[in-house]
């Protein structure tokens, strides 16, 4: 063999190498540190926050909600109002597969509709005004309704637990009491079952067949471009564990690192901490209506004038970067969030709390205060909360337990001194609190409101009007109605916002100002 | 001697009975509710209702007794609330990680502490002894959480030696397995060097004294000889006593270290579980270590007649 026959055996060898690496040179993972494991993968079944986010890597959804929070078409091409806004009729758009490679129809989506809607609140809520939903064809369908509402809307672009997933109607047609075991989306990635492992890891790689919107992305709306090829989530329980594994390479994301970690964090030239403003959350002080001393609306009331946000938000977040104190109801900065009828309140005025008490008759109950011991962002709020109601004048048990306790007994209605409660301190996703009909604490429904049970015609007649309203300018008065009834009633009483902030490896660009942490639109680069 | 054997495995019957009614009481009798946990924060009390009924925790406390020990006697330990796995698969998946991890701890425990004990003894009163004690109290005092996160500190971060965090399978390399293994073990052996070590140093100072170590010597046999063929040998049973304690306490440190070093083993799954008030996890991962307790008393009472011929049953 001659010198130039080798030299083109040698680069035909270096070039096949090349060639077979290429594709495993490409290969890109992301590998991410969610607030929690995966344990369920049901999206519809539970309202845990980790299912949700998992619902969006494998599943798409009709409509969704873009950074400014307005109403985007995703999977459908059009949808269109009748003149009298007692029907939608919804397109699909050409080209959606399901990860099985099967087309994704209307029959799938009514069935994904219909699964939905028995689970979710603003779903139940939503089907009180549906008529009929109808296929007219493989791509399109037909909501008709008894009398025009917004929620139709409103409930197939809800961004938070539950989230409408389209589901393949073999998967939907599963009793929604029962958890799927089928696992066929046609969102822009794939579960791989085979790799789940729970407590530590759970395994997600690109849908090539996902066809995305040919809109930039934008919040939750727009393309869902899938830009790397694999995504791993770890399951990392330990907070400074992830972050040793952030500052060090071996992850490259993690969803919500502790606030009292980003210091160090912040340190590190590798590390980016990104602010999200759609992924904050609001904390709140629940009352339980049905027991004293919160039994009596003027005793509840108190409790404004006895509160400060500020108290709240240094003893669990304790850094001003990612607090805020936000009367408003519905969150600050949102379509629905205002702060009107707030004045005074909110300002630990303790002579004021007292001289309220007084007129309310408190007889000195004892307040059964329920404190969180073992979720770092909640632990510190129920002392606040105690010291603040005993400088105005209230008598306070607080308990300790863990989170778990506190959650099975919340579900209590009895008094306090056979087991039941009255008051307790957690947190919301913005996402879960901004409208009426959404935020579960404004639910004033007696026996069918959440936790805490407020019974308020009014405050229901409210939100039954936001719901019947399609009118941005009618529901945001609506809205404010409804904070003012909520004042006055004291279903809950917001006690401070805070940012949580997102920390990546500087290779790691993309990320959406979405309120819910998604993943597609994402690059790491070398 | 077999008949002794039998017997005993025989006797774990009942214990293992006891262990079960007992776990079976403690989870029921607790204040928390699986099914308000799986509802997640946005449910309703009817949602919350309707999953504690399919999860069959609304029926009488007896009755799920009678379902579930009945299961649990066919091999059957149900399955997860959580994970929509049976629990046997569950625990197939994490033994192989806490076995790694058990095997690596003892094995550094035991070459590291016996060799130490037995010098700290034969050099009693030294300056190696007292290190050697200093070291004991210190392994004894410092919470194995802090001892892991100095040295993932020290080993991961800062020299860059070893990875931080996580578990890879034998299947999937050996170099990565055993890589990934030094820290969490070394962390979780430190307080078994210490406690095997005093161990041995004691027995082993105490057989020093004793005649037949002096005829030894008067013999002429090397001290190396002295210490490990004689001394060491008659003072086996204590530190196989400690040895086979620490090997059931080790149950105990794995849950620390498996959520520090995020290795997804059966402590970790412990964890979890009881988090998450899984009941039929925590129900079978309970009755598992305390079978491993029982069959490792048996096995440290087996290993007396190998070292010590006079011992019988």
């Amino acid at each position: 063999m001659n010198a130039f026959r080798k030299a083109i055996l040698a680069a035909t060898c270096v070039g096949s190498l090349v060639a077979m690496a290429a594709p495993a040179l490409a290969q890109t993972t992301l590998r991410a540190v969610m607030h929690s494991d995966l344990k369920i993968l049901d999206p519809i079944w539970t309202t845990a926050y980790i299912v949700r986010n998992h619902g969006y890597m494998i599943y798409d959804t009709l409509l969704a909600q873009d950074e400014k929070g307005e109403i985007k078409p995703q999977m459908v091409e059009k949808y269109e109002a009748a003149p009298d806004n007692k029907s939608y009729t919804f397109t699909l758009r050409d080209g959606l597969l399901w990860h099985d490679g099967k087309p994704v129809t209307s029959e799938d989506c009514i069935a994904s509709i219909k699964r939905w809607a028995v689970k979710d609140s603003l779903g139940q809520k939503m089907m009180s005004f549906v008529d009929s939903i109808d296929a007219v064809d493989a791509k399109t369908f037909t909501i008709k309704l008894k009398e025009p509402t917004g929620l139709v809307l409103l409930g197939l672009s809800k961004p938070s637990s539950n989230v409408p997933f389209m589901m393949p109607k073999r998967v939907a047609d599963t009793d929604p009491n029962k958890q799927i075991e089928d696992f066929t989306g046609s969102g822009p990635f794939v579960f791989v079952k085979d790799e789940w492992k729970p407590g530590d890891k759970t395994v997600y790689v690109k849908f090539d067949k996902y066809k995305p919107r040919a809109e930039p992305a934008s919040g939750l709306a727009g393309g869902k471009v899938a830009k790397v090829d694999r995504i791993e989530w770890r399951a990392i329980s330990d907070a400074q564990q992830a972050v040793n594994a952030l500052q060090k390479g071996e992850i490259d994301y993690i969803e919500q690192p502790s606030h009292d970690l980003l210091g160090t964090l912040k340190k590190d030239a590798n590390i980016s901490i990104v602010e999200v403003p759609q992924i904050k959350a609001q904390y709140v002080f629940r009352p339980n209506h049905l027991q004293k001393p919160f039994d009596n609306p003027k005793v509840r009331h108190a409790l404004w004038y006895a509160f400060n946000q500020e108290d709240f938000l240094m003893a669990t977040i304790g850094d001003e970067n990612y607090i805020k104190a936000c009367k408003a109801l519905f969150v600050c900065d949102t379509q629905f969030g205002t702060t009107k009828g707030t004045d005074g309140l909110l300002t630990s005025n303790a002579k004021k709390a007292q001289e309220l008490l007084k007129e309310a008759g408190y007889d000195g109950t004892p307040v059964l205060l329920m404190h969180s011991t073992d979720l770092k962002a909640l632990t510190n709020l129920a002392p606040v909360a105690k010291s603040l109601m005993e400088k105005a004048g209230f008598k306070v048990d607080m308990q300790s337990m863990d989170w778990q306790t506190l959650v099975a007994r919340r579900a209590k209605k009895d008094p306090p001194s056979a087991g039941g409660w009255n008051a307790f301190l957690t947190a919301w996703v913005v996402a879960d609190v901004m409208n009426p009909v959404s935020a579960a604490y404004v639910n004033s429904g007696c026996e069918k409101a959440s936790f805490g049970w407020p019974c308020d015609a009014e405050m229901e007649k409210l939100r039954d009007d936001f719901a019947r309203s399609s009118d941005l300018a009618k529901q945001k008065e609506i809205a404010e109605a409804v904070q003012k009834r909520n004042i006055e009633i004291t279903a809950m009483i917001p006690v401070g916002e805070y940012v949580q902030p997102i920390a990546i490896r500087k290779n790691v660009k993309g990320l959406l100002m979405a309120p819910v942490p998604v993943h597609w639109n994402i690059e790491v680069t070398k | 001697m077999y008949g002794y054997f039998f017997r005993r495995l025989l006797g774990t019957i009942p214990v293992m009975l006891v262990v079960a009614v007992f776990i079976f009481l403690m989870l029921r009798l607790t204040p928390s509710d699986p099914a308000a946990v799986i509802a997640g924060d946005n449910a309703t009390t009817e949602q919350v209702a309707q999953i504690r009924s399919q999860l069959g925790l609304d029926r009488p406390m007896i009755e799920q007794f009678v379902i579930w020990s009945g299961r649990v006697l066919t091999g059957n330990f149900g399955e997860s609330f959580f994970f929509k796995k049976t629990v046997a698969s569950l625990i197939g998946e994490r033994i192989e990680p806490t076995l790694s991890l058990a095997l690596f701890t003892i094995l550094i425990a035991v070459f590291v502490a016996v060799p130490l004990g037995v010098l700290a003894a034969h050099r009693h009163g030294s300056w190696i002894d007292r290190i050697v004690m200093g070291f004991s109290v210190l392994g004894f005092s410092v919470p194995v959480f802090v001892i892991g996160y100095l040295l993932i500190y020290l080993f991961a971060v800062y020299l860059n030696w070893l990875p931080v965090q996580g578990y890879q399978r034998i299947s999937e390399g050996v170099g990565g397995w055993a890589q990934r293994l030094i820290l969490p073990s070394v962390t979780l052996s430190v307080i078994y060097i210490a406690l095997i070590a005093r161990m041995t140093r004691t027995s082993v100072l105490e057989v020093l004294s004793e005649d037949y170590i002096r005829t030894a010597r008067a013999k002429g046999q090397s001290e190396r000889k002295v210490l490990f063929r004689h001394a060491l040998r008659n003072a086996a049973v204590p530190i196989v006593t400690v040895i086979g304690l620490g090997v059931a306490l080790l149950i105990g440190g794995v849950v620390v270290t498996e959520s520090v070093f995020t290795i997804p083993g059966l402590g970790r799954l412990t964890v979890d579980a009881v988090l998450a008030r899984d009941y039929p996890t925590i129900q079978a991962v309970i009755l598992l270590f305390s079978f491993v307790y029982v069959m490792i008393n048996l096995a440290v009472d087996m290993i007396y007649t190998v070292l010590d011929p006079r011992i019988r049953y």
